[in-house]
């Protein structure tokens, strides 16, 4: 019996119930893929936006410039001799014609000879016509260089930076390309002469605002930024830890304080355009403040970061702990004591981690410059914050906008150079976080 | 004497003060069982505050008032028949006065005559004296224009005496009386914590700043334009601002524009929330401590990219990537723009990614761990848990989160200026171009501007339009999270 009863248990044994785990167990994968893909998508479309970006961007840190033998001719520069009493001779001579008159002589070319027109006009095309300013800053800081020939490294055009760089199609006709055969012929053999070289490009960040690519710089922007983030700083680290030490330590909870929270909140949340609405409203139109300055794009913006650096401030703030407050005001300190002799101290790396990315913030905003008036074309440096400028981004909205092959890389360029500056920021933030946090 | 000399003087006199009275306190000789109340430095401040807060204060006002007080002297003394002309600008012919008035500085006693007497062009008088003048100017406003020098000279002498006055005044103040009982750190105390919640109200007159610029230019914008026009016109043609014209010659119908604005939110969100919520719901549930240690930073990133780079991330890749896409599958002729409601949305979800991701994850990391467990215990496997558990109690603060993602998503400039294209189209085809009410804001204020014109303040009516859409968003937003924060705390 038992024998039978055994063996019928192994013949039989009882199958489980389906509960229908292989089916959950496939919706349980499926679930964590799609999970895994969603991150995967976010890390790539930020690896395809740097990717881009730096793609197109780094060879603006490169332009291409010519080595050129310059005769400063006292004939070509000043024919009647009158620079003694007259300086303003040296500012309005004809100095593309030296650079010119150099490389045609380099190339081979007759200058005298008038068959050479259309050559000489192709040599012309070669040079940047910066290269008057150039030259002439040369003469008028030391004109003692009149008469002699000098090495100066001239910055070529903006197509032939382009060629150089491989960025223009040599396969198109040549009457369909701003570059002609006869350039590209010159070129190589300028290069193989070393005379025409890439160079690093320290005009991306000295010149101003320019019609040319190769002359145009972020200067003016570089300039403008930094007033505009030291306005920021300047007022609202003060303002907005003022405000965060009352709203924290003293308020009384009522109407009131209820309602400056919930405003503090919603402001952060308000779009950034409403800002320079508000901007051109009230500092522009009722204060009489003066458009494109740097002071007026200051000021919105330190509106725009105080809800930021508010917000980082309560929150460090209401990470010191509580007995460091009972230990102040038990040996005698009065409020105001406790809160600037102990509790704001131990808060403050969290302050300013706070800070320096409210201020990230706003260094990267666009859309308040814009309207008001930031968008200029200001070729010469602001004195004071109250001239005219301009901003990194709206500097690279500006570009944007421009069609020249060469303004497209300077557009990335200027990004690299906007996103290096965050990182750094968020960088030394981070830095600060790590070093100074306590846990308490 | 500027104003920054003023300032100078008043600072020193303010150190000054502060110096003595520190010196005073610390030399007092308290008796026996006594004690200095307050700390030397605490008399030195109060009198440095005494001496400096009311004298800036007195300058400040001063600055403020004065320049219409001027101008409205000014004003009274122009001849009768130029203040009662129907065509006569205030604004502009002041204007004129003021900068005659600069140009005035510049010239000699007989040039001065000259001018008085009507016989010379003021504009090339002027003009060689490198002030450039907008019109040639008339005689009566050459002796106004010197008044308004007399006015504004005295105006500034006098505040500059009346405040160094003031400072003085004040230090005395603050110094007498400097005792043992004097309770000077209080006085200080005091007058900091007034300080404080001065600074606590910015935040509040930033609003109100933000509400009545807008509503006195919309106001001005009604007068012009009918409020049915703007709220249910469905043609957007403001024409431009022909100065001097006037009148209202253009359409402005604001329909295309939130049509525009909520589709392109719309497509965004799509993209994003998906990516964002399954990242969060990843992060929050399966992944490592390591993984989501690196992986959560880097999403941050992407919210850390200004949004000018993806603007210029859609217009010079997204955008072309997706033309030359549609081309090449449609066999020819693209389906969708360069510029379309695809491209932005797009390119905004992006941007939105990181903040639905960790908006999210905060909302689910909040739910009570014991509900978690209680469900594993049950045998649910872990995405049970998160659809069947989870989800559904974080469910409003997720819905919170997203509203704020949506709002940020309307509120957006520089991408939608970019990449979603200027003509107001009613389309419901994505590959179309469509306008946002941002970009419009945009487009009416770059340019020279003329606030008179329903042109440059139909930006205004859009703008307090933008501002009561979000701002509703995010009242309704954040109570929900704040709701939700309190059911689990």
């Amino acid at each position: 019996m038992t024998d039978l009863s055994l063996s019928e248990g192994k013949v039989a044994p009882r199958a489980r119930r389906d509960i229908g785990l292989r089916r959950r167990y496939a919706a349980e994968a499926r679930f964590r893929f799609y999970g895994i893909f969603a991150i995967a998508l976010g890390i790539f479309f930020l690896l395809a936006l740097l990717f881009t970006v730096f793609k197109g961007g780094y060879t603006a840190f490169w332009q291409t410039s010519i080595n050129l033998p310059i005769t400063f001719d006292a004939e070509t520069i000043d024919p009647d001799n009158k620079r003694a009493t007259d300086p303003g001779k040296l500012l309005t001579a004809n100095y593309t014609v030296l650079a010119r008159n150099a490389l045609a002589e380099k190339l081979g070319i007759d200058v005298e000879d008038k068959a050479n027109r259309a050559d000489l006009k192709l040599v012309s095309g070669l040079i940047s016509q910066g290269v008057r300013t150039q030259l002439r800053d040369i003469v008028v800081a030391d004109p003692s260089v009149i008469g002699t020939t000098r090495n100066v490294w001239v910055l070529a055009a903006a197509d032939v930076d382009s060629a150089h760089k491989g960025q223009i199609d040599l396969a198109v006709p040549e009457a369909r390309r701003k570059v002609k055969d006869q350039q590209v012929e010159w070129m190589n053999k300028l290069s193989q002469e070393g005379m025409m070289a890439e160079r690093f490009n320290s005009g991306l960040f000295t010149f101003g605002a320019s019609s040319r690519p190769e002359t145009s710089g972020m200067g003016v922007a570089l300039i403008g930024s930094l007033y505009m983030m030291l306005i920021v700083l300047v007022l609202s680290l003060p303002i907005g830890v003022a405000a965060s030490i009352y709203l924290e330590e003293f308020a009384p909870k009522n109407r009131m304080t209820d309602l400056i929270e919930v405003n503090i909140n919603n402001l952060a949340a308000v779009p950034s355009i409403v800002f320079g609405l508000l901007g051109l409203a009230v500092f522009i139109n009722f204060a009489g403040l003066p458009r494109s300055a740097s002071l007026v794009g200051g000021l919105v913006l330190t509106l725009m970061t105080l809800p930021t650096i508010i917000i980082a401030t309560r929150a460090a703030l209401k990470a010191v702990p509580p007995s460091i407050r009972s230990a102040a005001l038990g040996v005698g300190a009065s409020r105001m004591q406790m809160v600037f002799h102990h509790v704001l101290p131990l808060a403050a790396p969290g302050i300013l981690t706070g800070t320096i990315i409210g201020l990230a913030q706003a260094l990267g905003e666009t859309a308040p410059l814009l309207l008001i008036g930031m968008v200029a074309f200001v070729a010469n440096y602001p004195a004071t914050p109250m001239d005219p400028a301009t901003a990194l981004p709206v500097q690279i909205f500006m570009w944007a906008n421009e069609a020249e092959r060469a303004f497209v890389e300077r557009t990335s360029g200027a990004i690299i150079i906007l996103l290096l500056f965050l990182a750094a920021m968020n960088l030394a933030a981070i830095i600060l976080r790590r070093r100074f946090e306590r846990r308490w | 004497m500027s104003a920054a000399t003023v300032l100078l003087i008043v600072l020193a006199i303010g150190a000054a003060a502060f110096a003595v009275a520190y010196r005073r306190a610390a030399g007092l000789r308290p008796e026996a069982g006594q004690k200095l109340h307050s700390r030397a430095g605490y008399h030195g401040a109060y009198a440095f505050v005494m001496a400096v807060l009311p004298a800036i204060l007195f300058l400040a006002l001063w600055k403020a008032a004065s320049p219409a007080y001027v101008e409205n002297a000014v004003w009274n003394d122009l001849p009768e028949q130029v203040q009662t002309a129907p065509d006569s600008n205030k604004s502009l012919l002041m204007g004129m006065v003021t900068s005659i008035g600069d140009g005035v500085r510049r010239l000699s006693d007989a040039e001065l005559e000259q001018a008085k007497a009507g016989s010379v062009d003021l504009r090339e008088l002027f003009a060689a004296k490198g002030v450039a003048l907008a019109s040639s100017g008339e005689p009566y406003m050459v002796p106004a224009a010197v008044a308004y020098n007399e006015m504004t000279d005295a105006s500034v002498r006098y505040s500059g005496i009346g405040t160094i006055l003031l400072a003085l005044a004040g230090a005395v103040y603050g110094l007498t009386g400097i005792s043992v009982r004097r309770r000077a750190r209080n006085n200080v105390e005091r007058i900091m914590l007034w300080g404080l919640m001065a600074a606590s109200t910015i935040a509040i007159l930033t609003t109100i700043g933000i509400v009545l610029s807008m509503l006195f230019q919309t106001i001005s914008f009604f007068q012009s334009v009918p409020l049915s026009n703007f709220f249910f016109g469905t043609v957007w043609d403001p024409r431009f601002a022909a100065a001097g014209s006037g009148g209202t010659t253009g359409q402005f119908g604001l329909i295309p524009l939130l049509a525009g604005t909520l589709y392109i939110a719309l497509v965004a969100m799509l993209f994003a929330v998906p990516i964002g919520l399954f990242a969060a719901i990843y992060m929050a549930e399966y992944a490592s401590r390591r993984v989501r240690s690196i992986v959560k930073p880097v999403l941050e990133i992407l919210a850390g990219i200004p949004t000018i780079v993806y603007g210029i991330f859609a217009l010079a890749t997204v955008g072309p990537l997706l033309r030359d896409l549609s081309a090449a599958l449609a066999g020819g002729q693209p389906f969708i723009l360069a510029q379309s409601v695809l491209t932005a949305g797009l390119v905004m979800g992006i941007m939105l990614i990181p903040f639905v991701s960790s908006l999210s994850d905060d909302i689910i990391t909040a739910v009570p761990r014991a509900m978690h467990d209680g469900s594993l215990g049950l045998g649910a496997t872990r995405s049970e848990t998160m659809r069947r558990v989870i989800l559904p109690a974080a469910l409003p603060g997720i819905v919170g989160a997203l509203l704020l993602t949506a709002s940020r998503a309307i509120g957006e400039t520089m991408i939608v200026v970019l990449a979603a294209g200027v003509a107001a189209n009613l389309t419901i085809n994505p590959g179309e171009a469509m306008t946002t009410i941002t970009v419009k804001i945009v487009n009416q204020l770059t340019g020279d501007l003329e606030f008179t014109s329903p042109q440059t303040l139909v930006a205004f009516a859009l703008g307090i339009t933008l501002f009561a859409i979000t701002l509703a968003m995010n009242v309704f937003a954040l109570y929900i999270v704040r709701k939700y924060r309190e059911q689990y705390e």
